[in-house]
């Protein structure tokens, strides 16, 4: 009887958006006369950060600091259209119409600059501090703040923007499911380390190190929120959760957090995490939707590392002490004498 | 966490001003100090609480519904049956067009699952509206009931939802979703070696530490101000609007801060039900489901059940790979056809296979109706996979990461639903991994690209 | 039912409320007195997003009944800041990036002064142990520990 050690690896990809496509969501980009500017959306924020990162992909194609835009979402009387928040499309769908609608108001914002300082608008760029200038000349400049009083109140112009992000409907053959589910996919693999009591049949996870492919981190440490939190999740999928214990039947359901388990702040596995960015074609910036796929590669990485430790597998979920030690015993029984 | 740069530096630029800066969350401030509005922290003088009658029966015949009692208790205000709800058959994906309705907002005639919402009661307090609850009486006439997916699709088992004729979803493919490149059985011939596995799960619940729940207030130009914590606004205003039939304008939904979705509040449950007790009482209505609704009544992630055959050669190719997917959907469809058909298109796994057969089937159950989880028709099926090619790694003698990167899928490769395939990089990830847990692979292994197409 | 009539301190201002016998200190907090900052994530006890101080002692509000409270002093974590200023525990959450979905925050913050005040100098074992009671969904955990350690060093620098 002794505490094993085991290895495994897996690696997946993950589709970003909903499947097939056909779930659009718009955005709508105005400046107040003071020159912060407002996004208004229906999107809703899971607590992934989704208000924060469309203000930051809208500071970013404005030329403001972020700090500067302002996120009104989730209300049906002044928010354009969602589809809705899941499929890891938030990110990636509101996202690309946030930019959209930005870079028609930021347009509209050169446009009120050029007339201002008797430029072509071509020729003016921003510098992410709130002002504008002439390019190669920096001192012939105006502020995003004066750009907007004079849109407002002289040249009465709106600096504003539309955007819509759809990808089109695709639909399966029926005979061959020749079919477009997604126009861009994450990846991972991720490394486990586990330890198993041979005697008990419990497993502790000492370690996971997670290889992510997002696309682009376009804040890195909100996205490091989301994996490190993902792997959490999916650390407990493989070894805890479930509302049937005993699947298909319905006994013994839990029905508060004292009996649905899941990993505590005292089970932690060390983890670690390094992400690669490779841009997706049609992301905001690049980026594609990390939320789903981050809990997905623990799961087989850690069934794969307890038969590395005990030589049994465990091909269904949750992989409890009470199933590895029943598969330990009948495999002891299998091979009577062998020293276990 | 630390980003890896050398990869892919020539597809990107790194001197963007905003985008790549860990600029600390807007919202921070609220959460530090727990200002940040959820739907339920808001109060209204006369608010009514909704608590939910629900079948004690996996599968029975209602032959009666006694609500007198109910209505006389104390603090009762109104009780729906589903004679009060307008248009009460009804499925979500209708809006994208995936029917046919086949779930009652309140059951009428039959309930298929054990916590089917049956009635529904308002009162003054939760207190009273749980007691109204245990006054109402229902008569069933209990029926078989199936509980599992093997038993459901066995000639002559029970019919759980009559809508769809049989106890499978209906694609325009048949009994499943079906994926076909190649010729499976050719690439079986070719295999050194061939291997078949079940692989199996158990419900999955979401358990976001708020639980569903919406308030629903009657607004003076007949208008329904609904605060919710749904993942979909629209979706939920234009479901509502067809189960209620009520003109879209005149819902407003409000939301969009919400604790924890993870999948499990994209269903469109409560909204209905409460917009309907406000308007028959004219009062703001709380509907907020308990921690053992969220954990045993909201829809877990489906428990599946995949075979997987696959045929490998000795030096490491998969020549052929076939599956056949079940997903217990549970009594109602909610979001498992689209789901399952999701499945369909992530088989088989991100590896390039010349041979493929896939069929993806949505199972009806007399159980929980399952629906949309983080990593929603993909999960499952990447457990299964994964330890799939760690069998057949050990099968050949191969390495599991060198086997992975020998299959890996490249840009260029066609996939089994015949798209080509743009922006890899799941050798690039295995390659990271070997590097920094230092898990030996040969040097050639290293000089793989995602972009170097495949010999 | 007969009302009980009761008084407390919360967050440093007088209460006083005739409440239905058996109320819960959350009802009271949140629907008498607008409190929002203790969330009902389960009502059964086993989440900790109620969390509450009462006289320094952590209770689950969903579980304790108000009329017990009688003459206590009660902190929420909407209380925290004081004239605007941030609790160390806060700051440390805000620049971990210790939250996501904010919804446990509060209570894992209240449970986190509850052993600062105690023990200002905690270990990690320390920091597990006090917020074992908490449910954290989103975070997994390790952001809320180094958070709480972060804020523990910041305590101990600021009184240096």
């Amino acid at each position: 009887m002794a505490l094993r050690h085991g290895r495994g690896v897996a690696a997946i990809n993950y589709p970003t958006g909903m499947n097939l496509g056909g779930d659009p969501t718009q955005a709508l980009v105005h400046s107040t006369p003071t020159g912060n500017f407002m996004v208004s959306l229906s999107s809703v924020d899971l607590g992934q950060g989704l208000k924060h990162i469309m203000a930051q992909l809208c500071a970013e194609t404005i030329g403001v600091p972020t700090e500067r835009v302002i996120v009104d979402t989730a209300d049906t009387d002044t928010g354009p259209h969602c589809m809705g928040t899941f499929a890891s499309r938030g990110t990636h769908r509101a996202g690309n119409a946030v930019i959209a609608a930005s870079r028609e108001a930021r347009q509209v914002m050169l446009e009120v600059a050029a007339t201002a300082l008797e430029v072509n608008a071509d020729d003016l760029d921003t510098d992410g501090q709130g002002n504008i200038h002439v390019k190669g000349a920096p001192s012939r400049a105006i502020s995003i703040m004066d750009t907007a009083l004079v849109a407002h109140f002289k040249q009465g112009r709106s600096i504003s923007g539309r955007g819509i992000f759809l990808v089109p409907r695709s639909y399966p053959d029926a005979a061959t499911g020749a079919m477009k589910p997604a126009t861009c996919y994450a990846h991972a693999c991720t490394v486990a380390d586990v330890e198993v009591d041979d005697e008990t049949g419990e497993v502790r996870v000492l370690a996971v190190k997670n290889v992510f492919e997002v696309g682009r981190a376009l804040n890195p440490k909100i996205v490091e929120q989301q994996l490190v939190g993902g792997s959490w999740m999916g650390i407990s999928h493989a070894l805890y959760e479930t509302t049937e214990p005993y699947y298909p039947s319905r006994e013994h359901g839990p029905t508060d957090f004292n009996e649905y388990l899941m990993p505590g702040p005292g089970d932690l596995a060390q983890t670690e995490t390094y992400v690669l960015e490779r841009p997706a074609a049609d992301g905001p910036y690049g980026a594609k939707g990390p939320g789903e796929m981050c809990a997905n590669p623990q799961i087989p990485a850690i069934a794969n590392a307890i038969f590395d430790a005990v030589g049994v597998r465990i091909d269904v979920m949750p992989i409890t002490p009470e199933r590895i030690l029943k598969a330990l015993l009948e495999k002891a029984a299998a091979s009577p004498g062998a020293a276990s | 966490m630390e980003l890896r740069k050398t990869y892919f530096a020539d597809e990107r630029r790194d001197d963007l001003k905003e985008i790549g800066q860990s600029r600390p969350r807007s919202d921070a401030f609220g959460h530090v100090t727990a200002r940040t509005a959820f739907f339920a922290d808001r109060t209204f003088p006369g608010t009514l609480h909704l608590k939910m009658v629900r079948s004690p029966h996996h599968h029975a015949r209602i032959r009666a519904i006694d609500t007198s009692e109910a209505e006389r208790h104390p603090g009762v205000v109104r009780v729906l049956t589903a004679k009060d709800v307008p248009h009460n058959l009804y499925t979500v994906l209708s809006l994208i067009q995936v029917g046919p309705e086949d779930e009652h907002v309140l059951a009428e005639e039959k309930v298929r699952w054990k916590g089917e919402a049956v009635v529904a009661v308002l009162a003054e307090t939760p207190r009273a509206a749980f007691e109204g609850v245990a006054k109402v009486r229902i008569d069933y006439e209990p029926l078989p009931a199936v509980l599992d997916m093997e038993a459901a699709l066995a000639p002559g088992a029970p019919l759980v939802n009559e809508r769809h004729g049989g106890n499978y979803y209906h694609y325009d493919s048949g009994s499943s979703r079906k994926v076909r490149l190649g010729d499976v059985e050719d690439g079986f011939r070719q295999a050194d070696h061939i291997l078949e596995q079940t692989y199996a799960s158990a419900p999955i619940e979401h358990a976001p530490t708020e639980t569903t729940g919406c308030i629903v207030v009657p607004e003076g130009n007949e208008r329904f101000t609904c605060y919710t914590n749904t993942q979909a606004m629209f979706f939920t205003l234009d479901n509502a609007s067809i189960i209620l039939q009520m003109p879209g304008h005149k819902l407003h939904m409000v939301g969009g801060t919400v604790g924890g979705g993870f999948g499990g509040k994209v269903d469109v449950i409560v909204e209905p039900i409460a917009i309907l007790g406000s308007k028959l009482t004219g009062r703001p209505v709380s509907f907020i489901y308990g921690r053992e609704e969220e954990m045993q009544i909201s829809s877990p992630r489906a428990a599946e059940r995949i075979v997987l055959k696959d045929g490998v050669t000795r030096d490491g190719r998969i020549v052929a790979r076939q599956v056949h997917c079940y997903v217990d959907a549970g009594a109602y469809s909610r979001h498992s056809p689209y789901g399952t058909q999701k499945g369909a298109a992530h088989f088989p796994g991100p590896y390039t296979i010349p041979n493929v057969s896939i069929d993806s089937f949505c199972v009806y159950t007399n159980r929980t109706p399952s629906s949309a989880m983080r990593g929603f028709g993909v999960t499952i099926g990447d457990f299964a996979l994964e330890v799939q090619m760690d069998k057949l790694a050990r099968l050949i003698g191969m390495d599991p990461i060198e086997f992975r990167l020998i299959n890996a899928y490249r840009d260029g490769d066609l996939k089994a639903h015949r798209q080509p395939t743009e922006g890899a990089a799941l050798i690039e990830c295995m390659q990271e991994a070997s590097r920094v847990t230092n898990w030996p692979i040969a040097d050639r292994f290293f000089e793989l690209s995602s972009r170097t197409r495949r010999d | 039912m007969a009302k009980v009539a009761i008084r407390f301190l919360l967050n440093g201002s007088e209460k006083a409320e005739f409440v239905e016998s058996g109320t819960t200190l959350l009802d009271v907090l949140r629907e008498k007195l607008a409190d929002f900052s203790p969330k009902g994530g389960c009502l059964q006890g086993t989440c900790g997003a109620c969390s509450v101080l009462v006289d320094g002692e952590i209770r689950l509000a969903c579980l304790t009944l108000a009329e017990t409270c009688e003459g206590c002093t009660i902190e929420t974590a909407g209380g925290l800041a004081k004239d605007g200023v941030l609790h160390p525990l806060q700051i440390a959450f805000a620049d971990g990036f210790a939250t996501q979905c904010g919804f446990c925050t509060g209570g894992m913050i209240v449970a986190s002064k509850a052993l600062l005040d105690r023990n200002p100098a905690p270990s990690r074992e320390d920091v597990i142990e006090a917020i074992s009671g908490n449910v954290c969904r989103c975070t997994g955990y390790e952001p809320i520990i180094g958070a709480v350690l972060a804020a523990a060093r910041a305590n101990s620098t600021n009184k240096a």
